[in-house]
């Protein structure tokens, strides 16, 4: 493609800003220091739009959009910040943590983890519906990592990255709806699966600790993700 | 092949066989087949035989007549004559009387409200043809249009005459279908497909399974005439594995259609090719939703994606893509063979056409039928319906199935068309319908279609995927009597929450039973949770 | 201007809220010119009193008693603080919650037991079937997060309550602090 890419100028929350037309909302906020809550999107995986803590007002747009995978456009206006749309952010939150069993107490990732952060982030001191207390398993069979359900928010960033990184696909998911549930191959115990290389790309992009490696104690349980831009940088150009 | 030659082929097929005295028509679309109208069949073709009548008696299979609680149907011609409730042992009665008297206590009169006030047009060969005989199809005009569309009419045109009828997209949001091709046209590239939504997934719908049990040929010539509008030369139909029957009468349909020349290469002759292929549906709701679908055709998991890009511009496999519904599709015959304008003649200013509705619930004549836009309520439920039977009152008329709304009394009146439907707080969807009387509960119905949203949701965004379940859970909180009027509140800012942020149109409707009863039908809710009371004396209630 | 009548209560908590409470050590003097115990289980009162100003309860609501507790408190109290995240979100006493009480019953004295292995049923309250975190049950004016919240946080929270402001927990802790 030799067509010069062209520079799109808009506005966010008042300010001028610039992208590219191939920049994505959020991109080009991140540019310029103005904060939109994620947690499906990970930089160097591809953006899916699921879990709209990202959601943003655009003027003449009568639907709310999610700013990961929207494209910028010459003359939007974007505004990230209103009060309708905190009041959804903290709802989402609010139902991802009644979901499942996230007791941080007791967490490996405790004082580390992005849902946690995105609560005190966002100001979310309680959860005002009720909590499912759903039955849900943990998997250690795997000889270096852990996959407990109990903390999983189905962001699904370890299919991404296990499937477009590592290339693998040793992850997937099974099930629809409230039943659904992250899978190693065909739903076998994760140290029996043949696919999987542990190369522990997907323990690393996992934001809360469903999934997390034995033998750390918990403050050396950080995530390390710089390897996941270099290599994007370093494989040939996707989009 | 032209017209001309067409009706050629048809005469010649009809002129091979003699005709019958008498032409006796059964249905066999699966509401009168799970009724036993194959057995009624046999036992009529035997007392034929044995009488020796089989030069001047035919018995013919054909598909839905319509009034579904009345089946197994029979229509007798050329008396037109229609019997209802026929069984097996009906069946030397109905033979004597050939030509004769007809058999009083079997007959069903055609005078009534139920067949005069519709309009047939996607429905116009069901119950008339059988669906199995190409041959029967060619001699009611069918394929004429494509032929006419293949030999006389460019792409443009074609779109034009779409546009100029206003038809509007039956699967349930009521996108202009002209609008829709002409995207599709518009869009760059040399290989787009065209395909035909038969997901319907919406509980107690069964519009689209009739079309194709009944004139398979027509959605495929729709299909047809869609890939030569947009410039698409594959097409796929994606039919819910649930509807074995459907699929067996497509799957003969494109066979006999290939066989003519008027499907696959070289169509009637000509350069333009269009294959049909078919793709079943493996038991979700949410691959009626069209990103979703096309994923579930790539081979993956059926989730939709966010929108924008559309799939005119970035659809299947990446390629520009028309989805239509089974009715959309069945209508382009006609409208072409007629033109724009009459379809326009039809309906509404906004809403033009007829609509195939499934009627059901607490009404006398539940069944299948099409009625131009703009009738109303009234006439639908009391006239064409025949009214709630057992001495109860009317309530309240579902529509929409899981993502519409409840619409109460003082809104009978109403023309139905999409705006009406809309500003009521329903939706006309694929035309689900059901009537509902005083024993029904409206909180239980809300409760109901929140379960169905629960079961059916695909997961991948949070509102949607853990909303649904919390609304379902306060919902049913409320009807055992154990909730309190925050959880009201709650319920309702979930609502709000879960209708404007979730990423498809299931999540984004799911709301709508529960405020659309929540608007009309306030006390009720109040009643449960106040009063530990159901006034419909549904629910069971808990302490 | 009187003083302010304060009070603690812990249901089913491991108390780890009550110590970080007297860790304010020498604030606590600060806090108790402003203040008066009314009830809590660090004194020796026994019957909980009307009128209370401001209660801070630690703990989940595990029991039939801790039911009959939290709703007797909540009457007699103007602010309820859920006070943990015990209190907050359930916590370490809502893991019991997947399996239900009666297995946990099963498992603790029944199966682990080789000496009389029985449920106990006499004096010791009946465990309810969930433990829930405390505004499922009664409604909850503050809380403060936190597996114990420090006892900054809660000297904090405090000052502000006693001057008759609502304190702002979100800067000030998070869950698993």
């Amino acid at each position: 493609m030799n067509q010069p890419v062209r520079v799109k100028t808009l506005k966010i929350d008042d300010r001028d800003v610039s992208g590219r037309e191939d920049e994505t909302i959020l991109e080009v906020a991140r540019q310029n220091g103005i904060f939109i809550p994620t947690l499906c999107n990970l930089e160097g995986l591809t953006p899916i739009g699921a879990c709209r803590l990202c959601l943003v007002e655009i003027k003449g747009v009568s639907r709310l959009l999610p700013a990961c995978v929207t494209r910028v456009e010459e003359g939007m206006e974007v505004y990230t910040q209103s009060e309708r749309l905190q009041k959804y952010r903290r709802m989402v939150l609010e139902l991802l943590f009644s979901e499942r069993n996230h007791i941080c107490s007791v967490c490996v990732v405790n004082g580390h983890c992005e849902l946690q952060s995105m609560a005190q982030i966002l100001g979310m001191t309680h959860v005002s519906v009720p909590y499912r207390f759903p039955r849900l398993p943990a998997d250690a069979s795997h000889e270096r990592f852990v996959v407990d359900h109990n903390r999983c928010i189905l962001c699904t960033r370890c299919v991404r990255v296990c499937d477009e990184i590592e290339g693998a696909h040793t992850w997937d998911v099974m099930g629809r709806g409230i039943d659904s549930r992250v899978i190693t191959d065909l739903n076998q115990p994760w140290g029996e699966s043949e696919t999987c290389t542990s190369c522990g790309k997907c323990v690393n992009v996992c934001p809360t600790g469903a999934l997390f490696e034995k033998g750390k104690p918990v403050y050396e349980r950080l995530k390390k993700r710089q390897f996941l831009p270099y290599l994007t940088m370093m494989r040939e150009e996707r989009r | 092949m032209t017209p001309e030659e067409l009706r050629k082929l048809a005469e010649s097929q009809e002129e091979a066989r003699p005709e019958p005295r008498h032409r006796i028509k059964i249905c066999v679309a699966a509401g009168c087949l799970s009724a036993g109208s194959d057995r009624v069949r046999e036992a009529v073709q035997n007392e034929i035989a044995q009488r020796g009548l089989e030069g001047e008696c035919e018995v013919k299979g054909v598909g839905c007549l319509g009034l579904c609680t009345a089946g197994p149907l029979m229509l007798v011609e050329p008396d037109g004559v229609m019997y209802q409730n026929v069984t097996e042992a009906d069946a030397a009665d109905i033979v004597q009387s050939l030509g004769r008297k007809p058999v009083e206590r079997l007959v069903c009169p055609s005078d009534m409200s139920f067949f005069t006030k519709q309009y047939k047009i996607v429905l116009e060969n069901s119950g008339v043809i059988d669906p199995e005989k190409i041959e029967d199809y060619i001699a009611r005009d069918g394929y004429t249009a494509l032929a006419r569309v293949l030999e006389d009419m460019s792409p443009q045109d074609v779109i034009d005459e779409i546009t100029r009828s206003g038809l509007r997209g039956r699967g349930g949001a009521g996108y202009p279908t002209g609008l829709k091709w002409s995207t599709v046209a518009k869009a760059g590239g040399s290989r787009k497909f065209v395909i035909c939504n038969a997901d319907e997934g919406d509980p107690g719908a069964f519009m689209d399974r009739s079309v194709l049990e009944s004139d398979p040929h027509r959605v495929l010539e729709g299909m047809a005439i869609a890939a030569y509008a947009v410039g698409a030369s594959q097409g796929y139909l994606y039919v819910r594995a649930e509807y074995p029957l459907a699929v067996k009468r497509l799957r003969t349909a494109i066979r006999q259609a290939e066989r003519l020349g008027l499907l696959g290469n070289n169509i009637c002759g000509t350069t333009f090719s269009f294959h049909v292929d078919i793709r079943l549906g493996a038991g979700a709701f949410v691959c009626g939703e069209e990103t979703a679908l096309i994923a579930s055709i790539e081979g993956k998991r059926g989730q939709p994606r966010p929108r924008p890009p559309y799939p005119a511009e970035y659809g299947l496999w990446g390629y520009p893509t028309l989805i239509n519904n089974v009715e959309t599709f069945a209508n382009v015959a006609p409208i072409i063979r007629n033109g724009g304008d009459w379809f326009a003649s039809i309906g509404t200013e906004k809403s033009k056409g007829t609509k195939v509705f499934a009627l059901a619930g607490r009404v006398r004549n539940t069944g299948l039928i099409e009625v131009p836009m703009g009738i109303t309520l009234r006439e639908i439920i009391f006239d064409i319906g025949g009214g709630i039977p057992d001495g109860h009152k009317f309530k309240a008329v579902q529509t929409g199935g899981p993502s519409g709304g409840c619409i109460p009394e003082q809104y009978l009146d109403m023309p139905v068309d999409y705006e009406s439907l809309a500003k009521v707080g329903s939706i006309m969807g694929s035309g689900g319908m059901i009537v509902m009387d005083e024993t029904s509960c409206m909180v239980d119905v809300a409760k109901f279609f929140m379960d169905f949203c629960v079961t059916e949701s695909c997961g991948k965004c949070v509102p949607c995927r853990v909303g649904t379940a919390q609304m379902y859970h306060l919902l049913d909180k409320i009807t055992s009597g154990q909730a309190t009027m925050d959880d009201l509140a709650l319920l309702e800012e979930l609502c709000d929450m879960v209708k404007y942020t979730s990423l498809c149109g299931l999540g984004q409707t799911a709301p709508n039973p529960v405020l659309s009863t929540l608007q009309y039908f306030r006390d009720e809710y109040i009643a449960h949770i106040v009063d530990k009371q159901c006034p419909a004396g549904v629910c069971q209630m808990r302490h | 201007m009187s003083k302010k009548r304060i009070a603690t209560v812990w249901l089913d908590g491991c108390s780890g809220c009550h110590m970080s409470f007297l860790d304010m050590d020498e604030r606590l003097v600060e806090v108790f010119q402003q203040a008066d115990l009314v009830y809590s289980p660090l004194v020796d009162l026994k019957e909980f009193p009307e009128e209370v100003d401001i209660t801070l309860v630690e703990g989940a609501v595990s029991s039939e008693e801790d039911l009959h507790k939290i709703r007797m408190v909540r009457e007699r109290t103007k602010i309820l603080v859920a006070f943990g995240d015990c209190a907050v979100t359930g916590n370490v006493p809502s893991m019991r919650n997947p399996f239900g009480a009666n297995a946990v019953l099963q498992r603790a004295y029944l199966e682990n037991v080789t000496l009389h292995p029985q449920v106990p049923r006499e004096v010791i309250p009946a465990l309810i079937e969930k433990a829930r975190p405390v505004h499922e049950v009664v409604k909850v004016d503050v809380f403060i997060p936190g597996c114990p919240p420090s006892a900054e946080t809660i000297f904090l929270a405090l000052s502000d309550l006693l001057a008759d402001r609502m304190p702002d927990m979100a800067k000030l802790t998070r869950f698993g602090a």
